[in-house]
């Protein structure tokens, strides 16, 4: 028998039982509008529900009942004992005919004429009366009325029906022959479509009823059972295969006791239970289709346009909760495929093709995944039309449509906004959809993907979990720390070595793959998550420094990994060092304090017990692509700033001493060892070859041992074509971390420490080495003079103050930072303490000129233009009028027209720097600092 | 009502004899002490998954009988200087929003029945980081116990 029948007789034996108590409760209390009404929905739904499954002979008769028993909710007809009878007697014949589809399959011969026409009789107020109208009088009659009934009006009686809306009816359902065919015609007249029965059934089939079925019908055989019920019972089961996991770990290890044989047991019993439950959750993947037909049908009629549809696999079974997540989307690409994909009939005998289009919708298992195509004989996406479109709405640019495939071209429909018809049908061409179908079949961990051939048709094929309860995932390990990736996002794995050609290679840095002819981007697994491993020396690398260029990168071994994975349209590559199992996961999310990083999407327990945490796909693509078009988009280097917020990334290294030292990354240029044989010497002078030019390099300080024999780490800070090397003993990590120098350094060459990673570190004043090789060096191509008192504007320009021998930070700079933004302050304060000034800052203006009261006073102010209740204009004005008006005064903004320049310049504000010029804003206020000084002299002479 | 009636007169008239009970812990040398009714377990040392990108003083997160603990370095919350010297990697399970926290303390003292008469909120010239969660100082003799504020000291981390 059919699925749906079945379910529908288990349903209809409920209500009919329902039915009869409501009814009994009804003889007593007959104006009881609530019962009235409830009795109502039951006839009802029976009613939408046979007529969806095509069982015309009960169709008719809870329609011919619910008719009745409409005139009795409207309070048209009072309730006496006779109608009820007459109720219960359709009722009767009701129970008869389900209990004969029940044991035969299909509907009993005969009529139900005689007790039709007494419901007819009532229902018209002809109570009595002699049959005028016959039953086999016509189908369009019962029709009409019906179709009156279904849409909402049941209390309407047919006379009511205006002659033009019956006319309409009756050329409607001459256009349209079969019985099917009511409800298209139904839904072009003013009369609502019959649609709203099916939908009644709907929320009914979801509601959980606990009923006791009697004697031997299908409702005894199945048993509605609250979702919930079911999952709570999948959550423990997970549970159960989580322990049994761990139990067989523990059993794999401890070889063979006298707990193997029971174990094995559990084991084979624990999948079977968890098969088990996981098909109470199952449903065919027909039950997502049901609707598809009557799309199909409704769509040919409207367009005009001739399509077959052909469903292969109702049976293929999925996870309930990802059958509701699927429907909507399928529905959605099915219609689409009609509405875009197949051309009218003349066009297709045209091109050569049979007249009739042909949508198939295909569903099958496939590894632990379902997979369902949509695929369609029509005319294939029109790669010109998509092109126009991507360069119209600028999603990319020609050069860049030049060098993609026909697929990657293809993958923009996903994208949202995007809709390539040109007409905007009822049905679809508004752009919304794909986009939309995309994200929710990734919500799900599923993947889409298109292939189209232009004039020969498209196929869609969609890839879903069966379930998302219990997930297999791969684990994988980077900087000695184990991950899970679900192995839904691995699409294959590659293994990388330098011996063979198939090694990761570099552009500016950043580490890319080729893979079968295509170069794949590729994010390091350690680098997103700033994991690394202490000690990254192998012998491997020193084997690259004799080779030559003694360029050397940290945290590389020997072999590597990549997992190839999609997201979306993008796909890309994590590295990661080892890969190991695949085992079965139940995701369980973080704490909530943790909910913030986005690259994890939950933890589990493995089954060696240990915790490991989820990595989240979709969150390390964002994170990649968000490295990639940083550059490109400031939108997105906004946010990728806001994300480091407040924060300085530190590189962390030891020399001399236990204590660790920190200067800020961007300062180092690279990090190399050098061979300390290779080390020469010119007048006490150390020097390396470098690059074909010599680098002076000099020890961190005399606690570091410099030998003959070996290697050692060394930093270089480069300048405009001119770098030196700092040696020191070990690179321990990099770390971001605010500096805030607590305690100021009284010892050559150290800021100062800090708090850093939990410890007491020495913060390091480059400038300090800098000087300290060769005075005059960084002076060469220093844009100003050099005063005593002048701050080392860049790290690279130190300044004579801090002269050799460690004189420190005396005679620092002060400077005043106006910014409302909170992070532009947190990101300037420590490049410009780094750069030697001492940072005042403040939020607003108004805090500004109350400390301008207070009398305290600065060398320089920097101030942002765009801020709330005073903006940086009208503070450089009222500064005029202060004690400050001297003061030389920076603006800072994120936009420098030429028209906000002069505009400050007018008010006045002697320089104007772009936010994220930090080299220009030192080099400014260095300027800025020493024509103020110029002119004070100027005027004291 | 009638109890709670009885709970007032009997403490307005003893002068409030009252007490609470304390988990009590060590932390660099420091007495804390938890209220015992939020402690759900104490634990040995445990191995600890590191948790990437996570705030600093996330340890990590352990297993404990299924479910999933995230541990929490006390010391480095506190500011303490994680080298001196600490005694054994213990530490006290607590529950905050129907998830599991385990705190990583140096050593576990003995449950203490203290007095309200001794307790007084936390002074103000204490450590920002040790205010934040503190929930006030009991004087014990000869030395004095900081409440730990198992609520504040949690939602205080953040990343």
């Amino acid at each position: 028998m059919d699925e749906l029948v079945a379910e529908f007789l288990t349903e209809t034996n409920e209500s009919l039982e329902e039915l009869d108590l409501d009814l009994v409760n009804l003889e007593q209390n007959p104006n009881d509008a609530d019962l009235l009404g409830k009795i109502f929905r039951l006839m009802h739904t029976i009613k939408g529900t046979c007529g969806f499954l095509a069982l015309p002979r009960l169709e008719k008769v809870a329609h011919h009942a619910e008719n009745v028993l409409g005139r009795f909710r409207d309070g048209d007809l009072e309730v006496t004992p006779d109608y009820v009878t007459l109720i219960f007697e359709s009722i009767d014949q009701i129970k008869y005919i389900v209990g004969e589809i029940e044991s035969t399959g299909s509907e009993p011969e005969g009529s139900d004429a005689a007790l039709i026409e007494k419901l007819d009789a009532v229902y018209e107020g002809r109570d009595g009366a002699d049959a005028s109208a016959t039953d086999a009088s016509g189908d369009s009659a019962t029709g009409e009325s019906e179709d009156a009934a279904a849409g909402g009006y049941p209390g309407e009686s047919a006379g009511n029906i205006s002659k033009a809306e019956l006319d309409a009816l009756e050329a409607a359902f001459q256009n349209t022959p079969g019985p099917e065919m009511e409800a298209p015609a139904a839904e072009t007249t003013p009369v609502a479509a019959p649609e709203p029965a099916p939908e009644a059934a709907a929320p009914k089939a979801e509601e959980p009823v606990a009923t006791e079925a009697k004697g031997p019908s299908l409702a005894a055989q199945s048993l509605r059972v609250n979702v919930d019920v079911l999952e709570n019972l999948m959550t423990m089961v997970s549970e159960l295969v989580l322990t049994r996991n761990q139990l067989m770990q523990i059993q794999r290890s401890e070889g063979e006791t006298e707990f193997s044989a029971p174990l094995q047991r559990l084991n084979l019993v624990v999948s079977d239970l968890q098969e088990g439950v996981m098909k109470t959750r199952m449903q065919p993947i027909g039950n997502a289709w049901a609707k598809l037909p009557r799309i199909i049908r409704d769509l040919s009629m409207e367009l005009k346009k001739k399509i077959d549809l052909e469903m292969i696999g109702q049976d293929t079974e999925l996870d309930r909760q990802v059958l509701e997540l699927i429907k909507d989307p399928l529905t959605h690409m099915v219609r689409n495929s009609g509405d875009h994909g197949i051309e009218d009939p003349q066009t297709r005998l045209a091109a050569g093709k049979p007249e009739i289009g042909k949508i198939v919708l295909k569903a099958f298992h496939e590894g632990g995944h379902i997979i369902i195509q949509i695929i369609d004989d029509g005319k294939g996406l029109a790669q010109d039309k998509i092109k126009a479109k991507i360069l119209a709405n600028g999603l990319a640019s020609e050069d860049e449509l030049a060098d993609m495939s026909a697929q990657q071209i293809n993958q923009f429909i996903f994208k949202a906004g995007f809709s390539t018809a040109e007409k905007v049908t009822s049905v679809s061409g508004r752009g919304v959809g794909m986009d939309v179908v995309r994200t929710n079949i990734e919500k799900i961990g599923g993947s889409i993907e298109l292939k189209s051939e232009e004039g020969k048709g498209s196929t869609f094929t969609i890839k879903i979990p069966l379930t998302l309860a219990i997930v297999s995932a791969l684990v994988v390990e980077a900087a000695g720390e184990k991950f899970a990736i679900p192995q839904l996002s691995v699409r294959e794995l590659v293994m990388t070595s330098r011996d063979k050609n198939s090694d990761i290679e570099q552009i500016n840095g950043a580490p890319v793959f080729r893979l079968r002819d295509r170069l794949l981007p590729l994010v390091s697994l350690s680098d997103l998550l700033k994991i690394h491993l202490p000690h990254a020396k192998t012998a491997d690398e020193s084997e690259e420094i004799e080779a030559g260029d003694n360029v050397v990168q940290l945290e590389e071994a020997r072999n590597q990994y990549i997992i190839v994975s999609q997201v979306g349209t993008f796909d890309f590559g994590i590295i990661v060092d080892k890969v190991f199992d695949t085992e079965e996961i139940v995701v369980k999310p973080v704490a909530n304090i943790l909910r913030d990083i986005d690259l994890f999407s939950g933890n589990t327990i493995l089954g060696d017990g240990s915790v490991i945490m989820i990595l989240d796909p979709n969150g390390i693509a964002k994170q990649a692509g968000e490295l990639e078009t940083s550059n490109a988009d400031d939108e997105a280097q906004q946010e990728d700033l806001a994300n480091s917020l407040q924060k300085t990334s530190l590189l962390l290294f030891q020399a001399g001493d236990e204590t660790p030292k920190a200067v800020p990354l961007s300062l180092v240029a690279r990090l190399e060892n050098v061979e300390l044989d290779k080390v020469e010497h010119s007048s006490g002078q150390m020097l390396v070859q470098y690059r074909d030019q010599l680098m002076p390099l000099i020890p961190f300080n005399a606690g570091v041992q410099v030998g003959h024999e070996g290697e050692k780490p060394v930093l270089v800070f480069a300048d405009k074509g001119i770098s030196m090397g700092l040696i020191v003993d070990e690179i321990i990590d990099i770390k971001e971390e605010h500096i805030n120098v607590q305690l100021e350094g009284n010892q050559a060459g150290l800021m100062g420490s800090a708090i850093i990673d939990g410890r007491a570190t020495d913060v390091v004043d480059v400038a300090h080495y800098l000087q300290n090789i060769n005075a005059t060096w960084f002076k060469d191509h220093g844009d100003e003079p050099y005063s005593k008192e002048g701050a080392s504007a860049r790290v690279g320009e130190a300044n004579a103050g801090l002269n050799g021998s460690g004189a420190g930070l005396t005679g620092k700079q002060k400077v005043l930072l106006v910014d409302d933004s909170a992070f532009f302050r947190n990101m300037l304060t420590p490049v410009l303490s780094v750069a030697g000034y001492e940072v005042t800052s403040l939020e607003s203006p108004a805090e500004a000129l109350n400390l301008c009261d207070q009398g305290a006073s600065f060398d320089i102010i920097i101030s942002d233009i765009e801020m709330p209740d005073i903006d940086g204009f009208e503070f450089a004005q009222k500064l005029k009028e202060s004690s400050w008006q001297d003061t030389p005064l920076v603006a800072l903004s994120s936009h420098a027209t030429p028209e906000d320049i002069s505009r400050g310049m007018e008010v006045g504000f002697q320089k104007y720097v772009a936010k994220f010029d930090r080299d220009t804003l030192l080099t400014t206020m260095s300027q800025a600092l020493s024509e103020h000084r110029a002119a004070q002299q100027q005027a004291a002479e | 009502m009638q109890a709670e009636h009885h709970d007032i007169s009997a403490s307005s008239l003893t002068g409030s004899h009252t007490s609470k009970d304390f988990l009590t812990l060590m932390i660099a040398g420091q007495r804390f002490g938890i209220p015992i009714l939020q402690v759900q377990d104490v634990l040995g040392e445990q191995t600890i998954t590191h948790i990437p990108l996570a705030p600093p003083e996330v340890a990590g997160a352990l297993n404990l009988r299924g479910r999933i603990v995230t541990a929490v370095n006390v010391r480095r919350r506190l500011g303490i200087n994680e080298d001196a010297e600490s005694a054994t990697d213990m530490s006290v399970v607590v529950e905050h929003e129907n998830e599991l926290y385990s705190l990583i303390i140096d050593q576990i003292g003995d449950v203490m029945s203290l007095k309200d008469d001794d307790f007084e909120k936390t002074p103000a010239t204490l450590d920002q980081a040790w205010r934040d969660v503190a929930s006030g100082i009991y004087r014990l003799q000869g030395e004095l116990l900081v409440v730990l504020d198992v609520p504040k000291f949690i939602d205080s981390i953040h990343i």
